[in-house]
């Protein structure tokens, strides 16, 4: 009961902080700016569909930093994904054809990551920084430098459209869509074989090894798995940008996905992250970023403003649990 | 009778309840080399710790060139001129030679390196150790071990030490590299240093000592010139004692063959002749040897996790093939890890998951694990070995390092291993816990099992085994029952000085 109540607080970190900016721009609100509230149906939905690309992205990422690696392509890969479900569509490809070229793209690239991680034995870091110029210059290859505009059936295209009003529905399919793949990828790194495995890699690779754990392979299906749901991140994305694949898309987008995990409880030195806590991250890091510009906060202060809150909240985080990144 | 420059009078120091130095009084002449020997757990790394400054004594005093001595960090004791050299070098590889040297007392002026200075500095000491010259701009991860080893006495020359103090130092050299070491070292004092090498190759002694101290127990039990110390004497000297452990026994009765290795001449990267070794069901087989002599990599060459060259495994008559960790548990072996803190057991994971790493089949449908049903037979092995606490949920680095080492065993016992090898079983663990692993590996052989346990605690070895293979340098240097050994005999072949 009492270790139940614990990870239950530990993931709930980030919601005290997510709580804590809500209560801030509320106050705010009612001195500053009582004509405008912070919680409009506009502000919110906006924040919904930037957590719904980060949050994916942080899904991944969780199942990479949990075994003890890191990935600084999604960024990228977003980019390529999102250019790849473009330029298929705008082929004239079928919607369902497009979208299993977008993921067999993101896997691959999220395999390839693996493949070179494990074979060459070089470092996640060195290697997935250097496939992050790789994809990137992949994607604007791909999409000759422009963005891509392409049609898409309103099931695909919609994902992040607010519910109709009145309807029961509450948030954008695509945001249940994330919810739901959330409660799963949490099911699979808690109670499936693979899961647990991962986790005894990111947390002691001798001892996986001793195990007779198949380290090499599961390290290549954690990327890929990244990319799989980098790919998802790509087709929120390309809806995002109202059916356009962007070259450009996801710039730095990567350090804010592993902010997300790494606020939401993550460990880069392996063998710890929680699926709820890094939604619940990437959540905090968008309404910071909706805060500040309902604030009229300038671009760089909210720059210092949100480095500074990282900071502090993995170090508050460390120093209640005791523990080191 | 040339006057003391070091001198320890009564040092006591205890961990705990244990009381590992009991007045230890020894001292060295300026130009004298003394060698200090005792067998694993006799004292030797504390009382180089408290040499070093790295622990205070409790009781008892120090002197240096007739000043006291009582340094309060390795620093400190360096600063004032007694320096050691680890078995684990301290050598930035990537630094040159001269850099290394100067690691720490930079010739430097307002922050800018003079690197004429430390050039010179570095040719010089190295100049008092060998004839050799050597290019002091290279990095040291271009030389080998025994050069490496020279930049870290030379360091500590730069520096003034008086005292030098070597641990283990020819542990990991060949004998051309150990007898240029000797060299340095006869070297160094005939340039009035004073010398303290700690070793176990007692075979080595008279080549470069002057005079020898034993440490028993703790306490110092022979010393004298080097003239006096054969072999047979030190021997003696540093085994003769009853000791008053428990060493519960559990009968068992040796069945059919169950594991047997046979590597070829060479196999191994210290080119070792050929290694045969069997056990049997209900069989108990001890590896004895010193530090480094090639046992725990016997083990993991035939557990699969070091490339296993070309040795042959035959389990139950059956040669394995894939020689991969996953196939030796799938066959029934299991190996306990020497090193529990980074390899045996993943310290931030719970017990349950540790203990059913190995194997999580029993649980899982289609990849999906029961976790209820682990947890229950997680809890369940706890309970059998009497670990506490007992709570499968409770992560590894919250127990004890005897309740751990109980998680790493129980973790074997789990994932059904016929063959049990055992990696220093009893190490970093209390004495009740050791007695109750004695008692557990009793009653696995009991059941039928086949165990393979190295050691470096003699005592143990002749009180729980049936046999004991005896490791040298990589190799195989005697195997015979139990009760045909004693420790001067163990430790003697271990040492390489018996036939």
């Amino acid at each position: 009961m009492r270790r139940s109540l614990q990870s239950l607080f530990q993931a709930s970190a980030p919601l005290v902080g997510l709580a804590l900016i809500l209560c801030l721009c509320a106050v705010y609100g009612h001195f500053y700016k009582p004509e405008a509230s912070f919680f409009s149906a506009h502000r919110l939905a906006l924040i919904a569909k930037q957590t719904a690309i980060v949050g994916t992205g942080a899904l991944g990422m969780t199942a990479v930093v949990a075994a003890g690696g890191i990935d600084l392509s999604v960024g990228a890969l977003l980019a390529l994904t999102s250019v790849t479900l473009a330029q298929a569509l705008a082929a004239g490809w079928s919607a369902p054809m497009a979208l299993l070229a977008t993921f067999a793209v993101g896997t691959l690239a999220g395999a390839l990551n693996g493949a070179l991680v494990t074979r060459l034995k070089l470092a996640p870091f060195i290697v997935t920084l250097g496939t992050m110029l790789f994809f990137r210059g992949l994607a604007e290859t791909l999409a000759d430098e422009r963005k891509i505009a392409a049609e898409a059936p309103p099931w695909l295209a919609g994902l992040l459209d607010p519910p109709l009003a009145g309807s029961l529905q509450l948030f954008p399919a695509g945001v249940w869509l994330i919810l739901i793949l959330g409660f799963l990828l949490s099911l699979v790194l808690r109670r499936t074989v693979f899961g647990r495995q991962v986790f005894a890699i990111g947390s002691s690779e001798p001892t996986a090894r001793l195990c007779g754990v198949a380290v090499l392979r599961r390290k290549v299906e954690v990327y890929a798995l990244c990319g799989a749901f980098l790919s998802l991140a790509g087709v929120l994305e390309f809806d995002n940008l109202n059916g356009q694949g962007s070259p450009t898309s996801g710039i730095g987008a990567e350090l804010g996905i592993i902010a997300a995990v790494v606020i939401g409880g993550g460990s880069l030195s392996g063998g710890r992250g929680s699926v709820l806590g890094s939604l619940a991250g990437a959540l905090m890091i968008t309404t910071l970023a909706a805060g500040c510009a309902y604030a009229e906060i300038s671009e760089p202060v909210q720059k210092i403003v949100t480095g500074a809150i990282i900071v502090a909240a993995v170090a508050l985080d460390r120093t209640r649990t005791g523990r080191g990144t | 009778m040339r006057p003391p420059l070091f001198r320890l009078a009564g040092i006591t120091k205890s961990f705990g309840a244990t009381r590992a130095l009991a007045g230890v009084s020894f001292e060295v002449a300026a130009g004298e080399v003394r060698a200090l020997v005792g067998e694993n757990g006799a004292g030797k790394s504390t009382l180089l710790s408290i040499l070093a400054g790295a622990h205070r004594a409790d009781a008892g005093s120090m002197e240096l060139a007739g000043a006291p001595f009582a340094p309060n960090s390795p620093r400190d004791a360096r600063r004032r001129g007694v320096a050691m050299i680890h078995q684990e070098l301290a050598i930035a590889p990537d630094l040159s030679l001269a850099e290394n040297i100067a690691l720490g007392s930079e010739a430097s002026r307002w922050g800018v390196l003079n690197r004429d200075a430390i050039r010179g500095r570095a040719r010089e000491s190295l100049a008092r150790l060998s004839d050799e010259v050597l290019d002091v701009d290279r990095p040291a991860r271009e030389f080998s071990l025994s050069v490496q080893q020279q930049v870290e006495i030379a360091r500590a020359l730069s520096s003034d030490a008086r005292v030098l103090v070597l641990d283990e130092p020819t542990s990991s050299l060949g004998p051309a590299d150990a007898e240029r070491l000797f060299r340095a070292l006869r070297a160094l004092a005939g340039r009035g240093l004073a010398v303290v090498v700690v070793t176990h190759f007692l075979e080595e002694l008279p080549r470069f000592a002057d005079s020898f101290t034993v440490l028993r127990d703790g306490a110092v039990v022979a010393e004298g010139p080097i003239s006096e110390a054969s072999p047979e004497r030190l021997v003696r000297a540093m085994s003769g004692r009853s000791l008053e452990m428990f060493f519960p026994r559990v009968p068992h009765t040796a069945g059919e063959e169950l594991l047997a290795v046979e590597e070829p001449c060479g196999s191994s990267a210290t080119d070792a002749p050929g290694i045969s070794l069997s056990v049997r069901r209900g069989e108990i087989l001890g590896l004895a040897g010193l530090v480094g002599a090639g046992r725990s990599e016997f083990l993991r060459r035939v557990f699969g996790l070091d490339p296993p060259g070309a040795g042959r495994v035959r389990v139950g008559g059956r040669e394995l093939t894939r020689r991969h960790p996953r196939e030796s548990i799938a066959r029934g072996l299991g190996l306990l890890s020497e090193d529990r803190k980074t390899e045996g057991l993943a310290q931030g994971l719970s017990l349950e998951d540790n203990l059913t790493l190995s194997a999580l089949e029993p649980y899982a449908r289609w990849g999906w694990l029961s976790l209820r049903r682990r947890r229950e037979a997680a809890g369940a092995w706890l309970a059998r070995l009497a670990c506490k606490p007992a709570d499968p949920r409770a992560r590894v680095a919250e127990l004890s390092g005897g309740n751990q080492q109980k998680v790493a065993f129980a973790r074997l016992l789990h994932q059904g291993a016929q063959v049990l090898l055992l990696d220093e079983p009893t190490r970093g663990v209390d004495v009740a816990t050791k007695a109750e692993i004695y008692q557990a590996i009793g009653e696995e052989a009991a059941r039928g099992k086949a165990v393979v346990m190295a050691s470096s605690h003699f005592p143990e070895l002749l009180h729980v085994c049936d046999r004991i293979a005896v490791f040298q340098r990589g190799r195989l240097r005697a195997v015979a029952p139990a009760s045909q050994w004693s420790e001067s005999s163990l430790l003697a072949a271990a040492s390489g000085v018996a036939p």
